[in-house]
């Protein structure tokens, strides 16, 4: 089990391993453990977003059936395949870190760096549709071609729940460029990729939420 | 004769930078401790002008809108500045690490993030101060919330910050106990002070997201009309009071399961016993976290709920007595045939018991929900509430305080002092609260700037026992700050008690906490088959004279 950990210059430590660890296995372990509890906290982040998605559709169910169809279908499924391929590529770019294949695994993040630029600039692109047809949030609602009782909830919505998804690709994505930094700076080794598991787990999560919104806004009904 | 280890955890290294960089659960500990003393000073002063004015009826000192800003301060300093990180993030960041007989928590660096994010919200709430303060009550209802003026959204966000200060200290509190114990130590070994904290981390870790997204949504609501609280354009304020009562009922367990978990710390250490139902204590932590998410609905029982909703919910809150009471018969069963010593921490622990029981019976009569349709927004729940907030978790704060003080420095403080103020604060507290109990059943409203001649007297008496509540504060205030200096120097193990950072670490402890890691033989206060020896520098002088 733990041996003494402070000052024992004399014993074969690896240099990536921290002070206040005894083993590479118990640094490991403990990152993984810290990282999941983070993820369940981003859950019930959105978690309060979807609670408010089920109130206000169980109070509206015809206006989010009208306003969802505002909504291009095409481009959200497009955006889906993104996600879903950026987060093969994120696997892909650990696969390969396991196997101490430096240069793979920038490929692979550079990749799923691509990916999820490219789902942004799906989302700028609907956004800007959505702001030239007066579909916005709350008091900004403009539109008058949908039938139903105050559409603009749905907006609200809808801004609200991709806007915060936005803002997690986009941590997303400077968490996976600080990856690549350190993959060139020989940070990591078939013997020690923690932190990109550890973005990759985040980015699997951005894409599961992404997975969630996807059929509850544009495929209602 | 005692002395101060050269090396210890003030020594190396020196200088501020070392402090500002460190990552080192001790030192952020004592930053913690430094900053909530400081907001606690704030808020407590806030408090006695509060009291001040409503010493009369009318205007005495301020504007009714100066005072509605007052008593919102008041509000959200004590909760999101001192309470929430009080216990955990201070004492707990000291003390969990050496409990568990490890070097540091699982993620230092994080630890030092948390602390600074804990000052950039404490800066962001300070900035709504400057920019004109708020008026809405720390619970920040819609739809007052977004039509008022003031700086709303900044202390929204000094809020929201905050949380992630104590999302960042839960999560690796529980990654510690999880991942760093000494060998050994087994769950059912580990001392009940990591139980409680452990419970807390998780209440931390699954409540404050929600309050993330509700404060973001208020801020929005407020910034960019999104109208989801708002019933003009089709939105729910109710919904917001859900919402917020789903993060700020669990927030009251994470004050309190903190304090509970000292207090059986000191039950244990002066009664030189074994915990009594040590498994119950540790697992009611667990029963009380559970419960915590599943009673928000009784702050609502006055704003529209369904009636099955309500009766739901008051039969649910009735349960958390159950684990609560678990702990507090437990704790007397221990003292029954213990050999108890009054020190300073024990008279906060026993006054804990007693405060506590009221706050928890109190509790009681909110729960049922005829009563609370009169006592609701009454003094009768300001006095509830502080009596378990600050009777409980506050006092077993002071108490935690002064047992681990000569660990964190070194030395004793007053013991005489120590007592003159712990009586001050215990005669101050009650006459606070106790006329507010009354004039509550007798349906003074609280929040209110102004009162009808009827309740004169009893706002006169707890004003007087607010001004006793302070003076013994600032005594305490004193002889605290001459210890770290002039007090006696305490030794390693000065109330001769069993868990590790007593037993296996110096006073204060070296940077590095342990000379060898410490090894667990025994459950954790295993007083009938080990003697621990006091190192403590007054039963010296009671030897020698």
């Amino acid at each position: 089990m733990h041996t003494p950990t402070a000052n024992t210059g004399h014993e074969e430590r690896p240099e990536f391993l921290q002070h206040h660890f005894a083993t590479v296995e118990q640094q490991r372990e403990t990152s993984k453990l810290g990282l999941w509890i983070f993820l369940v906290t981003e859950v019930l982040f959105f978690g309060g977003l979807f609670c408010f998605y089920a109130i206000y559709r169980s109070w509206y169910p015809e206006m989010f059936h009208e306003a969802h169809k505002m909504l291009d279908v095409n481009l959200g499924a497009l955006n889906t395949v993104v996600l879903i391929t950026s987060s093969l590529t994120m696997a892909l770019a650990i696969r390969s870190m396991q196997v101490g294949n430096k240069m793979w695994t920038q490929i692979n993040l550079a990749t799923t760096l691509a990916l999820a630029g490219t789902f942004l600039v799906v989302k700028f692109i609907e956004y800007s549709h959505k702001f030239h047809d007066g579909l916005e949030w709350g008091k900004f609602f403009t539109n008058t071609q949908i039938d139903g009782t105050n559409p603009h909830i749905f907006f609200s919505v809808y801004f609200t729940m991709t806007g915060l998804h936005g803002i997690h690709v986009i941590a997303g994505m400077i968490a996976i460029g600080w990856m690549m930094y350190r993959t060139s700076k020989n940070h990591f080794s078939a013997d020690y990729y923690t932190p990109i598991e550890m973005t990759g787990l985040y980015w699997h999560l951005v894409d599961l939420i992404w997975i969630f919104l996807f059929p509850l806004l544009y495929l209602v009904g | 004769m005692n002395t101060i280890p050269d090396h210890n955890y003030f020594t190396s290294p020196t200088g501020l930078k070392s402090w500002l960089l460190t990552k080192d659960h001790k030192r952020i500990g004592l930053m913690y401790l430094m900053a909530i003393s400081l907001f606690f000073l704030v808020g407590g002063a806030l408090a006695m002008v509060m009291r001040l004015e409503l010493f009369s009826p009318g205007s005495q000192l301020m504007s009714a809108d100066t005072y509605n800003r007052m008593f919102t301060l008041h509000g959200a300093i004590m909760i999101f500045l001192f309470i929430i990180p009080s216990i955990p993030a201070a004492l707990g960041n000291f003390v969990l690490p050496l409990q568990l007989g490890a070097i540091d928590v699982a993620f230092p660096r994080l630890n030092l993030a948390s602390w600074y994010i804990y000052v950039v919200g404490a800066l962001f709430a300070l900035g709504a101060i400057v920019a004109g303060g708020i008026d809405t009550g720390w619970t920040f209802y819609t739809p007052y919330s977004v039509q008022t003026e003031g700086a709303v959204v900044m202390m929204v966000m000094a809020a929201f910050i905050l949380g992630f200060s104590s999302i960042f200290t839960g999560l690796n509190f529980i990654a510690t106990v999880h991942k760093m114990r000494a060998p050994g130590m087994t769950w059912f070994k580990m001392p009940l002070f990591v139980w409680g904290i452990y419970a807390t981390a998780i209440i931390q870790v699954l409540a404050t997201p929600v309050l993330a997204i509700t404060l973001l949504l208020l801020a929005v609501e407020r910034g960019a009309g999104i109208g989801i609280f708002d019933p003009k354009m089709g939105g729910d304020p109710v919904l917001f009071q859900h919402f917020f009562w789903f993060y700020s009922h669990p927030a009251v367990y994470i004050m309190i399961l903190p304090g509970m978990a000292i207090i059986s710390e000191l039950m244990a250490t002066f009664t030189r016993k074994r915990v009594f139902g040590y498994r119950a204590v540790a697992y009611s932590s667990l029963a009380i976290a559970l419960l915590s998410f599943i009673v928000w609905g009784h702050h609502m029982f006055t704003s529209g709920q369904s009636e099955l909703a309500a009766m739901i919910f008051s039969f649910l809150t009735f349960s958390v007595a159950i684990p609560s009471a678990v702990k507090v018969f437990n704790w007397m069963a221990t003292m029954y045939r213990g050999s108890i010593s009054f020190d300073t921490p024990m008279l906060y622990a026993l006054a804990f018991l007693f405060l506590f029981t009221i706050g928890g019976l109190t509790g009681l009569f909110l729960g049922t929900l005829a009563v609370d349709l009169h006592l609701h927004d009454t003094y009768f729940i300001v006095a509830h509430f502080h009596y378990t907030m600050m009777g409980g978790t506050v006092i077993a704060f002071l108490g935690g305080l002064h047992y681990w003080w000569p660990k964190i420095w070194g030395r004793m403080y007053s013991e005489k002092w120590a007592r003159i103020a712990w009586a001050l604060i215990f005669i101050g507290f009650n006459a606070t609260f106790i006329p507010q109990f009354i004039m509550g059943s007798q349906g003074m409203p609280r929040r209110y700037f102004n009162y009808i001649d009827q309740y004169q007297p009893m706002h006169a008496f707890s004003s007087i026992g607010a001004f006793i509540l302070g003076s013994g504060f600032l005594v305490m205030l004193i002889y605290l700050w001459r210890s770290v200096k002039h007090g006696p120097i305490a030794g390693s193990n000065p109330w001769g008690a069993s868990t590790f950072e007593w037993t296996h670490a110096s006073s204060p402890p070296d940077l590095h906490n342990f000379a060898q890691q410490p090894v667990c033989e025994h459950e954790a206060y295993p007083y009938d088959k080990v003697i621990f020896k006091s190192t403590n520098p007054y039963d010296a002088e009671e030897v020698n004279s």
